[in-house]
């Protein structure tokens, strides 16, 4: 039996919940059987329930075949201090836990991104009110690089110019 | 309740509309994805702060100066549903099965039109989805653009410098955005284009899947054209890529129209009427079969073959027709064979309604 939630993987979780006072049946994959786990209604502690399954799954003591061991072992350490989700877990769900997973799990997932979107930076959109600083970042940095290409071409009195604008929105983001 | 009635509150915006283009497509949707900050995303949060992500969003609509397009909106609790009511809301492209199905303390939003559906606590924290009828991409877009606005002066997004709004899965990140266009390709499929045309479009970055029906098996001719990067591109490069690209689908099926008028028309009759005839008369009709006969239908009505019926009884009859709809209409459950009687039914009532 193929697993219900991916129809990709085989189904190696069977289980009955009542949702709504409606019994309805699961078979699910370890992975998706994984993921599910959060969502058992009426535990308060979603992560414990978590690791709990996914220390039941074996999933946790798993390191990737291709990685050499000692890099497996700092990725498997590695863990997000705010909600508690592990790298290697991220990788078995493919689901972040909360919005500092991605500064504690930091560069290593930029393979992940270029491999998904072919590009690791964010372009779009800036949020309106929180978001000012970042806009004004984004202009100083436009600046360096014409300052610097100013320079090359000997452009002094232009490069000067430009030097003054980027000093005055620095002052800006730091006042 | 009479079926006129029925209908009449049955029907969203998208499925009542002749938006521009409508002759191919359907509708346009863009749905962005938000997180709040400092809140663990729906999958790892507990009730309590679940609970507090619909109390928040809440709190934020009932302030006196909600956006227009958010006048009269109302909020649903998934756990204030039956099974069968959240089934139609699925049915009606207005919130996903996930949210239905699996979400703690999920929640929709939806506007007077349903044109806008914002859902909680599904994957992100908030979904805001825009669904218009026919080609409007960009329409789409610029409300969704001004909700979030709107939103994110009254709540603190998650978000960060390098990556963007920050989403649950890796697959969103960035601008969060996923844009589709709903096509129908009946000629294309006919002259078999549709494996010469699909490679090419997945080739620039852009995902298509059939609508209904299961694995490549499209039902009814009707297809879903979606971007998949939503990191490091800009939003509107986004919706251009994407418009431009159903743009030339669009004059393709176009000229496959043509091509067929202007080589098999009698053949093209037939098989328009052949349908016609069978949704008007059959007592007992699959779900397979009915998405099949109204492509035709919905053809044949495109191209002028078929008169004296509206273009919209097909997005009606393909949302209608589904399980979660014809279980509703009937007030009970029905098991597979009795829904093949009552979509029959259904669909004999609403083509001489038509014709009436
Ligand atoms: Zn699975
Ligand atoms: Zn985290």
């Amino acid at each position: 039996m193929q697993c219900q939630e991916c129809g990709k993987r085989p189904a190696t979780l069977h289980y009955t919940k009542i949702i709504n006072g409606e019994k309805t049946q699961f078979h699910l994959c370890e992975v998706c059987a994984q993921e599910k786990g959060e969502q058992i209604p009426g535990l308060e502690t979603g992560f414990s329930i978590h690791h709990l399954l996914s220390g039941l799954l074996n999933l946790d003591s798993q390191a990737p075949d291709d990685q050499p061991p000692e890099m497996a072992a700092r990725q498997k350490g590695l863990r997000c201090p705010t909600c508690g989700l592990t790298y290697n877990q991220f990788s078995k769900i493919g689901r972040f836990g909360c919005s500092d997973c991605y500064r504690a799990f930091g560069d290593r997932l930029d393979p992940l991104f270029r491999r998904v979107h072919g590009n690791t930076a964010h372009r779009g959109k800036v949020p309106q009110r929180t978001g000012g600083q970042l806009k004004i970042r984004r202009e100083v940095e436009r600046l360096q690089s014409e300052l610097s290409r100013r320079i090359q071409n000997e452009e002094f009195e232009e490069a000067a110019r430009l030097r003054d604008r980027i000093r005055a929105l620095q002052e800006k983001l730091e006042g | 309740m009479s079926l006129s009635r029925f209908i009449q509150r049955a029907l969203s915006e998208w499925m009542r509309g002749k938006g521009p283009q409508s002759e191919i497509v359907i509708s346009s949707r863009v749905r962005i994805a938000r997180n709040l900050a400092g809140m663990p995303f729906p999958m790892l949060a507990t009730s309590s702060q679940s609970a507090d992500v619909v109390r928040r969003v809440e709190e934020v609509l009932r302030q006196g100066d909600v956006h227009p397009a958010l006048k009269g909106a109302e909020m649903i609790r998934m756990d204030d549903l039956s099974e069968l009511e959240k089934r139609v809301l699925v049915e009606k492209h207005l919130i996903s099965p996930q949210l239905a199905e699996e979400s703690r303390y999920g929640a929709v939003v939806l506007s007077e039109n349903e044109a806008v559906s914002i859902m909680i606590n599904e994957e992100d924290h908030l979904r805001i989805q825009c669904l218009f009828p026919g080609f409007q991409p960009q329409e789409a877009w610029k409300l969704a653009d001004e909700l979030d606005d709107w939103f994110e002066n009254r709540l603190s997004y998650a978000f960060n410098e390098k990556k963007g709004y920050l989403t649950s899965c890796p697959t969103n990140v960035g601008t969060g955005i996923r844009a589709s266009v709903m096509v129908h390709l009946p000629a294309l499929a006919m002259i078999q284009q549709l494996n010469r045309l699909f490679p090419a479009i997945t080739q620039v970055g852009l995902a298509v899947r059939g609508i209904y029906g299961e694995g490549s098996e499209a039902l009814g001719n009707l297809y879903q054209v979606s971007n998949q990067v939503t990191l490091g591109q800009r939003e509107e490069e986004i919706i251009d890529k994407l418009q431009g690209v159903v743009r030339q689908m669009i004059q393709h099926e176009q000229n496959a129209r043509t091509r067929l008028k202007e080589t098999s028309l009698t053949q093209l009759e037939d098989r328009v009427h052949r349908s016609f005839g069978i949704l008007s008369t059959a007592r007992v009709i699959s779900s397979k079969e009915a998405m099949e006969r109204l492509s035709d239908l919905r053809l044949g009505i495109d191209m002028g073959l078929l008169t004296g019926i509206s273009a919209n009884v097909m997005n009606e009859l393909m949302v209608m027709t589904q399980p979660g709809f014809l279980q509703q209409y009937a007030h009970m459950r029905l098991d597979a064979d009795e829904r093949d009687i009552r979509r029959a039914v259904l669909i004999r009532e609403r083509l001489s309604a038509e014709e009436g």
